[in-house]
C-alpha cells in the first residue's frame, strides 16, 4: 500500500500566493514555517515584512489593504493568542479580507497533544467566527486559494492552518 | 512643552497631500488633529487596537511609497508596541515620518504616569533602533523652526514632541463621539488615494 507522503513544500504555498497576486507577506518566523524563508526572501513578486510581534502584523497589513496592496500574515498559533486585540480592532472590526497562514505548533491526527498552542487555537478562532482551512501536504495546499476567495467575498479574516513542518 | 492643538495645527499646514495616521492625543476629537485638519480625507484615525499606529503607517507607507505618511503617535502607544521602531526601520520607508507626542502620561485615562516617563530618552532609542533622521522639539518656536526639515529629509524619520498633557477622565462610553473613524477612513481613503478594488 501506497503512503502517503505528509510534506508540504514551499514551493507550492508560494505558488498559491502568486496565482492569488499576494503582494506581502508580513511574518514573524517559526519552525512550521522555517522554510519558506528563502523561498519568499528570492520570490521577487513578493514583499516579505518581517515584525517583531505577531500584533504587528494584523496592523500592517490593514495599512498595506487600505494603500492598495494584497497582504498575507504568516505566523505561529502562539502568535494569534498574542495578536488578539489586532485581530479583533484590525482585522474582525474593519472587516479587513486577511488570510493568515498560521502554523499549527502542536497539531496532530494522532491523539491528544499536550501542547496547549494546538489545544486552544481552534476554539480561539472559533470564538472570533474566524472560519479556517487545515493543509499539511501540498495536496492541500490549494486551500489557500479557498481561504483567499472566502475572505475577498465576506470581507472577515480568515485562517489557514499549516498541520507540519515543511520539506525543503 | 508644546501645546497639543498647536502642534497638529502645525503639522497639518505642512501636509500638502500627506496621509496623516494619528492615534491618542494628537487624534483627540476636542483638541486634536480632528480640530485642526485641512484634509480629513487624508486622515487615518487609529483607535481599534492600541499601539498600532506606526504599524499601520508603515504598511501604508509601503504601500505608497511616492506619497508621505505622517504617524502621530503617543507615548504609551509606542511603549506598548516597542518592536515596532525596528520593525519599521528595518524596511526603511523613505516617506514615512514618525511623530511621537510624548506627555509623559496615560492621558486618556485619567493621566496616570506612563513607566519610565522621566528616564525614557526617545531620540536615543530612535537612533538605535536605526531611523534616518531623529528630530526632537520642547517648544513650538523650535519645532516651527525645525519641521521643515524633518518633514524634508529622507526617511524613516522620528520626531520627538515633548507636549503639554491634556488629561480626560471621562468614561469612553460617555465622551463626543469622533465624525472620521478608522471605519470611515477605511472605506473612503483608497478612492481618495486613487486606487481601484
Amino acid at each position: 500500500m501506497a503512503t502517503q507522503e505528509v510534506i508540504l513544500h514551499p514551493a507550492s504555498v508560494v505558488a498559491e500566493l502568486k496565482k492569488n497576486d499576494i503582494s506581502h507577506v508580513v511574518w514573524l518566523p517559526d519552525s512550521e514555517t522555517n522554510f519558506m524563508y528563502q523561498l519568499l526572501t528570492n520570490e521577487p513578486t513578493l514583499d516579505l515584512v518581517p515584525v517583531c510581534r505577531e500584533g504587528e502584523t494584523m496592523a500592517i497589513a490593514a495599512g498595506l489593504w487600505v494603500g492598495g496592496k494584497r497582504p498575507i500574515v504568516l505566523i505561529q498559533n502562539t502568535g494569534i493568542f498574542e495578536a488578539g486585540d489586532s485581530i479583533r480592532g484590525l482585522g474582525l472590526d474593519v472587516n479587513q479580507p486577511l488570510v493568515m497562514l498560521v502554523g499549527y505548533r502542536g497539531w496532530s491526527r494522532h491523539g491528544l497533544t499536550r501542547d496547549s498552542a494546538a489545544r486552544f487555537i481552534e476554539h480561539i478562532l472559533h470564538a472570533w467566527g474566524i472560519s479556517y482551512y487545515l493543509i499539511e501536504t501540498d495536496d492541500d495546499a490549494d486551500r489557500i486559494s479557498l481561504a483567499i476567495e472566502e475572505a475577498d467575498k465576506t470581507q472577515k479574516p480568515v485562517a489557514v492552518l499549516v498541520g507540519t513542518e515543511f520539506g525543503s | 512643552m508644546i501645546d497639543n492643538t498647536d502642534a497638529v495645527k502645525l503639522l497639518d499646514s505642512k501636509r500638502n497631500d500627506a496621509v496623516f495616521v494619528a492615534t491618542m492625543n494628537a487624534n483627540n476629537v476636542n483638541f486634536g488633529l480632528p480640530t485642526v485638519t485641512s484634509n480629513e480625507k487624508l486622515d487615518f484615525p487609529v483607535s481599534g487596537a492600541m499601539s498600532k499606529a506606526s504599524n499601520v503607517a508603515l504598511g501604508l507607507a509601503l504601500a505608497q511609497p511616492n506619497r508621505k505618511v505622517l504617524c502621530l503617535d503617543g507615548d504609551g502607544s509606542l511603549l506598548m508596541n516597542l518592536g515596532a521602531m525596528v520593525t519599521l526601520t528595518s524596511k526603511a520607508p523613505k516617506n514615512l515620518v514618525h511623530i511621537l507626542f510624548n506627555n509623559k502620561v496615560y492621558a486618556v485615562t485619567g493621566g496616570q504616569p506612563i513607566p519610565g516617563s522621566e528616564e525614557v530618552d526617545w531620540e536615543g532609542m530612535a537612533k538605535s533602533a536605526g531611523y534616518a533622521k531623529v528630530f526632537s522639539f520642547d517648544n513650538l518656536e523650535d519645532m516651527t523652526n525645525g519641521i521643515d526639515e524633518a518633514l524634508s529629509a529622507e526617511g524613516p524619520v522620528f520626531v520627538h514632541l515633548l507636549v503639554k498633557p491634556e488629561i480626560e477622565n471621562t468614561p469612553v462610553q460617555f465622551r463626543t463621539p469622533a465624525k472620521r473613524t478608522v471605519h470611515t477612513a477605511i472605506a473612503d481613503m483608497p478612492e481618495t488615494l486613487g486606487i481601484k478594488r
